[in-house]
């Protein structure tokens, strides 16, 4: 296990190196993006129409946020910036990460089999963020930097932040095809079969 | 008598501020107990995150988790209490004072139209369970419980010649269910009997207990320990990603229940178990039970 410091936006050395287990804290731009924004960005993709998605995610830290937002003095202030769950994304995470060169993903729960291969073939990590870390992560925040389709509700909105020394993050799914999570889980349920017999 | 509202009003903001930024006492040791034990290092990163987040969440009055939950109350009316009528309006009214002074993020949501209500009072929200006690105060537990840790509560109408090993197995299919999603650490509460309401209402409840208390019931404390250690023999650990500590307590309570039936509900509340207590005296004088 080793201890990363990474700045965005990410290469794709960046990212190779990382191994399920590492501990990775991000220095940068984060972009928060959780169900609508993959909806609409991948729309716009299918359509042709990748230029209309107002930030290029080449190499970026994508966020599965919704965070808690208030306007003070005119200007956007987070409250709050934990992870949402990542599996509501799984069905189109691997199309997003095809389309847009996303490096790292940040969320909770962890993702499955297609994501998984995605980020083996294209280069991404999946950075776990510790579920409800939220006051830790907020304070990582140094400013909003813009926020784009507002339209969506502002947890669903694109947020894009600038963060220092965000984390810790571990690495659970890397590029090489290992998944933690379902390493820890699949080893659950073989104990399970052991557990059931002491009942 | 508006007197005694205004006072209701502002304590239960009270109650649910401190909520928002703390967690009892019992769930931090337990929390940081977890982290001197655990010798993975992908764990240990987890608790020691948590327990930081913790102290920042309350130095800093920043809420715990951007999934400040839905208001839940559990009210214990003393039949002797001089206000009763009313007393939901004073719930939602602090609940809508929280929302935007906290602020607490707004959950709550029509579940035909998903329109958002923007400020966490809807139709039945705040969750209110009520109970007239002898007496003349008014004692109100808070639990603010995020969706992530409710999502994987469970209800289990088992035959009963399945008996306490069904129940047992329940508990741990839960469990095995749960997996990552509930944020983990948690809080298994377990409620065996009644019907199924009454099940998943007692579930709910044994989350409220203290985690050192110990089980009045000896059978009962044992098989809390029982769980608590095979549970956590899984080696789910800390948020799925592995290590000694997935459950940081069972807790079980239990009603009569009819011949033909053995509902087992089970309720996971994660480690940002925010929950307060508070007595108000009929003179609206508060006293804080928890956190302390
Ligand atoms: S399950 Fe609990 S800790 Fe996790 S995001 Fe929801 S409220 Fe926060």
């Amino acid at each position: 296990m080793a201890e990363y410091r990474l700045k965005t936006p990410l290469s794709e050395e960046d990212v190779r190196q990382l191994k399920v287990g590492d501990i990775v804290y991000i220095s940068g731009i984060i972009v928060t993006g959780r169900d609508q924004v993959h909806r609409r960005a991948l729309e716009l993709a299918a359509k042709g129409e990748k230029d209309k998605v107002p930030v290029n995610l080449e190499g970026a830290v994508l966020y599965h946020c919704g965070p808690i937002v208030k306007k003070v003095d005119g200007e956007w202030k987070i409250f709050g910036f934990g992870p949402t769950t990542s599996a509501r994304m799984e069905s189109v995470e691997a199309d997003f990460i095809k389309e847009f060169g996303v490096r790292a993903i940040i969320g909770k729960g962890g993702m499955f089999e297609r994501t998984t291969q995605a980020m083996k073939e294209y280069g991404a990590v999946y950075l776990a963020h510790p579920g409800g870390v939220s006051a830790v992560a907020t304070k990582s925040v140094k400013r909003v930097i813009d926020v784009h389709w507002l339209d969506l509700g502002t947890p669903e909105a694109m947020w894009v932040v600038e963060v220092e020394n965000f984390g810790p993050t571990m690495v659970a799914i890397d590029s090489h095809g290992n998944n933690l999570f379902l390493d820890v889980m699949n080893k659950a349920k073989e104990k399970v079969q052991e557990v059931y017999k002491t009942l | 008598m508006s007197d005694l509202r205004e006072s209701l009003i502002n304590g239960v903001f009270e109650m649910m501020k401190l909520a928002a930024f703390n967690v009892p006492d019992d769930v931090k040791n337990a929390l940081k107990r977890a982290y001197e034990i655990e010798d993975n290092p992908v764990a240990k990163a987890n608790l020691g995150a948590i327990v930081r987040n913790l102290e920042v969440a309350s130095t800093e009055r920043i809420p715990i988790c951007q999934d400040t939950g839905t208001p839940t109350f559990f009210v214990e009316l003393g039949e002797d209490f001089p206000l009763k009528a009313g007393l939901r309006e004073i719930i939602e009214q602090a609940t809508v004072k929280a929302t935007q002074e906290i602020p607490l993020r707004p959950n709550a949501v029509n579940p035909w139209t998903y329109e958002n209500s923007g400020n966490n009072v809807g139709r039945f929200v705040p969750i209110i369970h009520w109970e007239v006690v002898p007496g003349d105060e008014l004692k109100i537990t808070y639990l603010a419980k995020g969706g992530g840790s409710e999502n994987t509560s469970k209800l289990y109408m088992l035959s009963p010649v399945l008996g306490l090993k069904g129940i047992k197995k329940a508990v741990i299919d839960a469990v095995v269910e749960a997996g990552p999603k509930p944020c983990p650490p948690i809080i298994v509460g377990v409620g065996v009997g009644g019907g199924a309401d009454m099940a998943m209402k007692l579930a709910k409840k044994a989350t409220l207990r203290r985690l050192d208390d110990k089980n009045p019931d000896p059978k009962l404390a044992e098989l809390e320990e029982e769980l608590l250690h095979k549970i956590n023999s899984l080696g789910l650990g800390p948020m799925g990603l592995g290590g000694k500590t997935y459950a940081l307590a069972v807790k079980i309570e239990w009603a009569h229940k009819h011949p033909a039936s053995l509902p087992v509900g089970i309720s996971t509340l994660c480690w940002a178990a925010r929950k307060s207590i508070a007595v108000f005296k009929p003179d609206g004088s508060m006293k804080v039970l928890m956190p302390p």
